[in-house]
């Protein structure tokens, strides 16, 4: 199990988590929605161990242990893969050198050993995710477009199987066969056992994946917490609208 | 890299590449001439080598320009070199041999510890190895000799092939600057080829030079004469352990590549943090002829190294590539040349560069296009890799074009390793050190393509140790 506990997040000084609780256990999906700048990003980056995402009160535990302390790399060797928003480009390394070094690092190999097979099984899931196989040859990430990025990202989750993936707006940016895609590599892993944080915010991405929860975030904090319903209705009438019915008062500036 | 297990066991073992050959250990001379260049320290050389008399006259031709030719201003380390310091020959007191066997143990050990012996038998053709100021080891296989191919000590071949040495040797590079000539009056060593029209030598062929002492100075020959039509790869190597002072190396490469012939030179430079570099290269190429250079600086404390090609005839093309890296308080120079005289020719310079720990890369390059030389084409690129905010790259790229029609582009990016790729790496599963080493292997990873097997794995083995293991980023 995956719990986020009473966590308070800050960014050069500045607090952008106010006490977030939720979890996530395995093989279930949990949804997390809410209006830009309400911190789901600060969430996935601060869970991955971003060093910039300075955690001044709460807690992130894996099964029950604390994961705070670990470096990013040490959190992913426990099962934790993220899928960030916007992820940086790296020109010098090839998307095929990054997936072989991922499994030959799992399986205890020098990370540049050759893994054909790996490359092999990333062009079909590359196929899958309505990606061009050649995909995996580019240098990772430049030039991508949004929805190129988005299914790379997803490719690696699909290839690694984390026992937690944490998405970041996996709808973002594509369209809806894109979105079909991704929502069935989610599918798969989560009937795998995988648990799923998934941020969002469109309410179609619950045509593809059904959530055992929708948490809903707003300046910082979980304000709400519901089924599927909540995205329809969010969809239907707005955030503000949403809150406004739901008895829930949001700063005004706060909302981007 | 299952294939090669003894020369992975042996770099898996080390933390660092210095770490090798360890402190230096001067291997026994017989004959050390040490001291201020004078008339007598060169035809003493010339009389040991048992050298023809237009050798020894060439010799005392480059002393007199030696004395009136000025420094090369660039070479910010000039002022450290006292010339009178170094020793200029230094005759090891082995014999040549033919087999690796017949080299004393202590003194086999230099070469075994970085592989050669295992790689000569895995991919080269043939091998000259130096120690000092001679070749002490030098063999090559039978099929080279079948298809008419020379390749010699370069003493031996001024002794038996001199019609065919004098019309290029110091020809390909007439001296401009005090180290230049000081190459030609004292040069030691080196290794001589000469490859028949339309003979193609599918594997490398090596030479390999060994500075064992401190305050040496090192000045070897290698000319390679490709005639029409054939393909000739060349490598050099070169290496020497630590010393408590520094040590000279002002060796001379001369290539000429006949009509439509092709020949690749790639050094590999693992020098120790005590060898001050410098290095003239040139090549000429005919109608059609392509040279093509790698240039992989890795070691030494300074080095300054231009590989040139003056494209002579039309339709010749050069490609010269550099890779360089400068970790630490080093000043790493790997420039190129490219002399456009004939029309359709043209040249592509690639530059790498690696610095951290407050190294400093330089790129020095001429692009010179005469008029007349039509439609001649040159790309340059320089990408430099900086690992933190002490680190520099310098690109001094400089173009004189005289052609109308003629076509120069430039482009140069620099990039560090920002801490959003870090934390993405790491994100990935990779800890700090891996992640750089990753990033770093994927810079040069063209270039290292381009490599023999062996020394791909050499170089990329060098490359985790160096920056893998690097602090942290700035
Ligand atoms: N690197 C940063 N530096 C300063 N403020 C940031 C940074 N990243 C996010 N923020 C701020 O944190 C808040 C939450 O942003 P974010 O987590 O990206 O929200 P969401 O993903 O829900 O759109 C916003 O007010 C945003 O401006
Ligand atoms: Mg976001």
């Amino acid at each position: 199990m995956l719990e986020v506990v009473d966590l308070h997040v800050e960014i050069d000084g500045k607090e952008i988590l106010r006490g977030i609780n939720l979890t996530v256990k395995n093989g279930e999906i949990v949804l997390v929605v809410g209006p830009n700048g309400s911190g789901k990003s600060t969430l996935f980056q601060t869970i991955a161990g971003n060093p910039k995402y300075v955690v001044t009160r709460g807690d992130i535990r894996l099964d029950g242990e604390s994961i705070l302390e670990l470096p990013p790399e040490e959190r992913f060797a426990k099962g934790i893969g993220v899928v960030f928003q916007a992820p940086v480009a790296i020109p010098e390394v090839r998307f095929s050198v990054l997936l072989q070094a991922m499994v030959n690092k799992k399986e205890g190999r020098k990370l540049t050993d050759p893994a054909p097979q790996i490359i092999a099984e990333a062009r079909k899931a590359a196929a899958e995710l309505g990606l061009s196989p050649s995909v995996v040859e580019r240098p990772l990430y430049v030039g991508f477009s949004g929805g190129e990025f988005k299914r790379s990202e997803v490719l690696q989750l699909a290839l690694t199987k984390p026992r937690y993936a944490l998405i970041d707006e996996p709808d973002s940016g594509l369209d809806i066969d894109g979105i079909a895609a991704v929502g069935k590599v989610i599918d798969r892993l989560v009937s795998g056992g995988t648990g799923a944080l998934v941020s969002t915010h469109y309410a179609r991405i619950i045509n593809f994946v059904r959530p055992n929860r929708v948490i809903v975030m707003a300046n910082g904090a979980v304000i709400h917490e519901g089924g599927s319903d909540v995205v329809r209705r969010i969809e239907e009438v707005g955030y503000r609208q949403f809150f406004r019915e739901m008895g829930i008062e949001v700063e005004e500036a706060k909302v981007e | 890299m299952s294939n090669i297990p003894e020369l992975e066991q042996i770099l898996s073992d080390i933390r660092t590449f210095d770490e090798i050959l360890g402190y230096a250990r001067p291997a026994p001379a017989e004959l050390v001439l040490r001291g201020r260049i004078t008339k007598d320290m060169i035809e003493e050389i010339s009389r040991v080598k048992g050298e023809p008399d237009w050798m020894l006259r060439l010799r005392l031709r480059m002393l007199e320009l030696f004395e009136k030719l000025p420094m090369p201003k660039w070479v910010n380390v000039a002022a450290e070199i006292d010339l009178e310091a170094l020793a200029h020959y230094v005759k090891p007191t082995v014999s040549k041999a033919k087999s690796w066997d017949e080299v004393p143990k202590e003194i086999r050990e230099y070469y075994e510890k970085l592989g050669l012996p295992e790689i000569e038998t895995r991919a080269l053709l043939g091998l000259g190895a130096q120690l000092d100021s001679e070749i002490i080891y030098f063999n090559f296989k039978r099929k080279l000799e079948e298809k008419g191919v020379v390749m010699l000590p370069m003493e031996e071949a001024v002794r038996r092939y001199p019609d065919l040495v004098k019309r290029y040797f110091m020809k390909i590079f007439p001296p401009e600057h005090k180290f230049a000539a000081l190459h030609g009056a004292l040069w030691s060593g080196g290794v001589f080829v000469y490859v028949p029209p339309g003979v193609k030598i599918e594997q490398p062929l090596e030479a390999f030079f060994f500075i064992s002492q401190e305050m040496e100075n090192q000045l070897e020959h290698t000319l390679i004469v490709a005639d029409k039509g054939s393909f000739i790869h060349f490598i050099e190597g070169c290496s020497a352990p630590r010393f408590s002072r520094f040590s000279f190396h002002d060796g001379m490469v001369e290539l000429y590549a006949h009509e439509n012939a092709t020949i690749k030179f790639t050094t590999v430079q693992n020098w120790s943090r005590d060898i001050i570099n410098f290095n003239n290269k040139r090549a000429v190429a005919e109608a059609g002829a392509r040279v093509h250079w790698i240039e992989g600086s890795i070691g030494s404390r300074a080095s300054f190294t231009y590989p040139s090609t003056v494209l002579k005839g039309e339709g010749a093309s050069t490609e010269i590539v550099g890779i360089t890296t400068a970790k630490g308080r080093y000043w790493k120079e790997n420039g190129a040349k490219a002399i456009h005289l004939a029309p359709n020719t043209s040249s592509k310079i690639i530059n790498k560069s690696i610095s951290a720990d407050g190294g400093v890369s330089v790129y020095r390059g001429l692009v010179y296009v005469a008029q007349g030389a039509r439609n001649a084409k040159s790309t340059v690129s320089c990408d430099a890799l900086l690992l933190d905010r002490e680190s520099k790259n310098i690109t001094i790229p400089h173009d004189q074009v005289f052609e109308p029609t003629a076509v120069v582009t430039h482009e140069a990016t620099a990039s560090r390793i920002s801490e959003e790729k870090l934390f993405y790496l790491q994100s990935r599963g990779f800890g700090e050190d891996e992640a750089k080493s990753l990033v770093v292997l994927g810079f040069v990873d063209d270039i290292t393509k381009e490599l023999p097997f062996e020394y791909a794995v050499i170089l990329r083995r060098v490359l985790e140790l160096e920056f893998g293991k690097y602090g942290k980023v700035g």
